[in-house]
């Protein structure tokens, strides 16, 4: 059980360095950008006082190269940007995801493309986080919607990290970045905390494998300084030992590889929420900042006696498959709300074998979308 | 005693660079390097960027992490912070240390990060057929400069030393047991170091220029060095296409971590 519980009025960025540093995290590098500065200097403040290290990089591209060098050396790593400085850590996120080195990367995302209006709200990197990365690929990426998400799921999101051994990312927005709430805050106890798994000690060293390619599960990871194992990493194709093999056998089963220690293992990794969803006629799916101004539209049209009902996808990717289908397969219409013009409206589409109508509520003004504009959007306004 | 090669993968040789490359002479100095000071292999690790240098790690029995082009200093940033016990060495061409990641070796330089920066520069980019890099000198013939390179070069070293590095070096692959002194005074020293080691490619570079073979490669650098001490003495002009070879600086100063472990000891005195 968690302990120590204290509650705290906070907005969502700070809750994000507070429930990081509480799942262990103690290696910090980035590069400061609106809207998610503040997590960069609560990091500054309180990483030190934890023992652990922050580094302002000359760029987002520095930020996570250095962000994996820590987690090769065995830290629990961050780092926080927004929709410019995640185009800038494609490149290594790459090789994060290659390399298999666990690293958690906030994206509190603002108005795009470009500098866009850098401190107003959007969701348009749903995506990126998907896609941006080239070359077949799977990811994480988890969208709180609340200051206690912020603090919970960031734990969630370092211990999905060190499990796959893989940049998981934190979608969060400008909504609840600055959004100021009151959170629980806790100790984590250890059935809270995964940490990566370590080679057994007693294994002959010579017979140490950084990776594992014939599992859908990653190896366990030695650390660079570790006493007993040495560690091979590279973002070239490589082998079980971490050398370079780029034969087309050897092409082929690391592609499927990477792709399958995320997909098949989406039960364990996607969380999803409902609300009012068991008699629905009606469906909603939602995630992020759009959430809550879908719950008030929910509850808007429940009152006028409406059967709506909402799916929260808490985790954006992997896509939360099943629990997406059985709300197309039970309901005649659902509803994507979101902050960009129909990112995850697309991926719901692509499961719709269900004839299912998929109406698409929009907004990419830089304002939060209201409940009102959710529900007006059922009789196409 | 230990000697390189229990340092070295010999498996994987013989290595992926062509007849008269340097980069195995720089490779056989860092092993030799490695066993003079009889280090453990644990308390090693090597980054390596993208391109012939980069292949570096292939060859060596150590802790490695084989990175992205031009980001090896950064991702070393991150391993020499996490863990200040380690000997932290970054292998770089110079396409990969100074051109595609100049902004990095700035910066690392400034801060100070306790490594061992090992640039080999052979004046052009090797691994994708010999086009000019930050360093190919002006005038050149490369893949992508046939008509002779418009561009100013970088001096490494002046730009390490400008940005701040307390220690670096030069030396040419026609004295390895130059760069062997120096590669061992910058793992030696506590803080950046940069060590710039002349390579020739004949395969490319040499070819388009017309400076012979790997051999007559290798003497023509001979011919153009000069010692930091004779250099002193010269004029500018005098200095024009020489190679000053030696150690061109070094000042210690606190590097990076030092100084925050200060910051991180003054909370927990107080807690």
């Amino acid at each position: 059980m968690a302990k120590n519980t204290v509650k705290k009025f906070i907005e969502g960025n700070v809750a994000i360095v507070e429930g990081a540093i509480a799942a262990g995290a103690r290696f910090y590098a980035g590069y400061p950008i609106s809207p998610s500065s503040e997590i960069a200097e609560t990091t500054s403040q309180l990483m030190p006082k934890a023992g652990g290290l922050y580094v302002q990089m000359e760029d987002e591209i520095s930020s996570m190269a250095a962000l994996l060098g820590a987690s090769l050396a065995g830290k629990k790593v961050y780092t926080a940007t927004s929709g410019p400085g995640i185009s800038l850590m494609q490149e290594n996120l790459g090789l994060g995801v290659m390399s298999e080195l666990p690293a958690v990367i906030i994206d509190v995302q603002r108005s795009g493309p470009s500098t866009g209006a850098a401190t107003k709200p959007a969701q348009g990197d749903i995506m990126q986080a998907r896609w941006g990365i080239h070359g077949d690929h799977s990811i994480i990426a988890i969208s709180p919607s609340s200051v206690q998400d912020c603090y919970d799921l960031i734990i969630t999101a370092f211990n999905l990290a060190e499990k796959y051994r893989t940049p998981v990312y934190f979608l969060a927005d400008e909504v609840i970045g600055h959004l100021r709430e009151t959170v629980a805050e806790y100790e984590p106890d250890a059935s809270q905390i995964f940490n990566r798994v370590q080679p057994d000690p007693n294994m002959d060293p010579k017979d140490f494998r950084p990776y594992n390619y014939d599992s859908n599960m990653p190896a366990p990871m030695a650390s660079v300084g570790d006493r007993h194992f040495l560690m091979r990493t590279t973002g070239s194709t490589h082998d079980e030992k971490g050398e370079f093999k780029p034969t087309p056998e050897n092409i082929n089963r690391v592609t499927h590889y990477l792709t399958d220690k995320i997909e098949k293992n989406v039960a364990d990794i996607t969380i999803t929420r409902q609300y009012k969803l068991e008699d629905a006629e009606l469906g909603f799916i939602t995630f992020g900042c759009s959430t809550r101004s879908t719950m008030s539209a929910v509850d808007a049209l429940r009152a006028k006696g409406v059967k709506a009902g909402m799916l929260q996808l808490v985790t954006v990717w992997p896509l939360a498959e099943k629990e997406i289908r059985e709300v197309l397969s039970k309901c005649k219409t659902v509803v994507v709300p979101e902050l960009n013009l129909g990112q995850m409206a697309g991926e719901v589409r692509k499961l719709n074998d269900y004839g299912c109508k998929i109406i698409q509520a929009n907004r990419t003004d830089g304002i939060l979308i209201t409940p009102q504009q959710i529900i007006d959007s059922l009789e196409g306004k | 005693m230990a000697t390189y090669k229990d340092y070295m993968l010999f498996n994987k040789l013989p290595h992926t660079w062509c007849a008269g490359c340097g980069d195995g002479i720089v490779l056989q100095s860092i092993a030799a390097v490695f066993a003079e000071m009889n280090l453990d292999k644990h308390d090693i690790a090597l980054v390596s960027g993208i391109g012939c240098f980069g292949r570096v790690d292939d060859y060596l029995d150590i802790n490695c992490m084989h990175v992205t082009h031009g980001r090896a200093l950064a991702a070393a940033t991150g391993i020499a912070l996490a863990n200040p016990n380690l000997h932290v060495i970054v292998t770089m061409g110079d396409g990969d240390g100074t051109t595609i990641g100049g902004n990095h070796l700035i910066h690392c330089a400034r801060r100070n990060i306790n490594l061992t920066a090992i640039i080999a520069n052979n004046y052009n980019y090797g691994q994708t057929g010999g086009q000019y890099s930050a360093t190919t000198p002006t005038g050149s013939i490369t893949s992508t400069s046939p008509y002779g390179h418009v561009e100013q070069n970088f001096d490494i070293c002046k730009l390490a030393i400008a940005a701040g590095a307390p220690f670096v070096a030069r030396a040419t692959a026609y004295n390895p047991m130059m760069i062997r002194k120096m590669i061992r005074a910058g793992i030696e020293h506590k803080g950046f170091s940069l060590i710039e080691t002349m390579v020739a490619c004949p395969t490319h570079y040499g070819r388009y220029n017309k400076q012979g073979e790997a051999a007559n490669m290798m003497k023509l650098m001979n011919a153009q060095s000069i010692s930091v001490e004779q250099a002193a003495k010269m004029s500018e002009e005098e200095l024009e296409n020489k190679i000053v070879v030696g150690c061109l600086r070094n000042k210690p100063r606190e590097d990076y971590y030092t100084k925050y472990k200060k910051i991180i000891d003054s909370f927990s005195k107080e807690g």
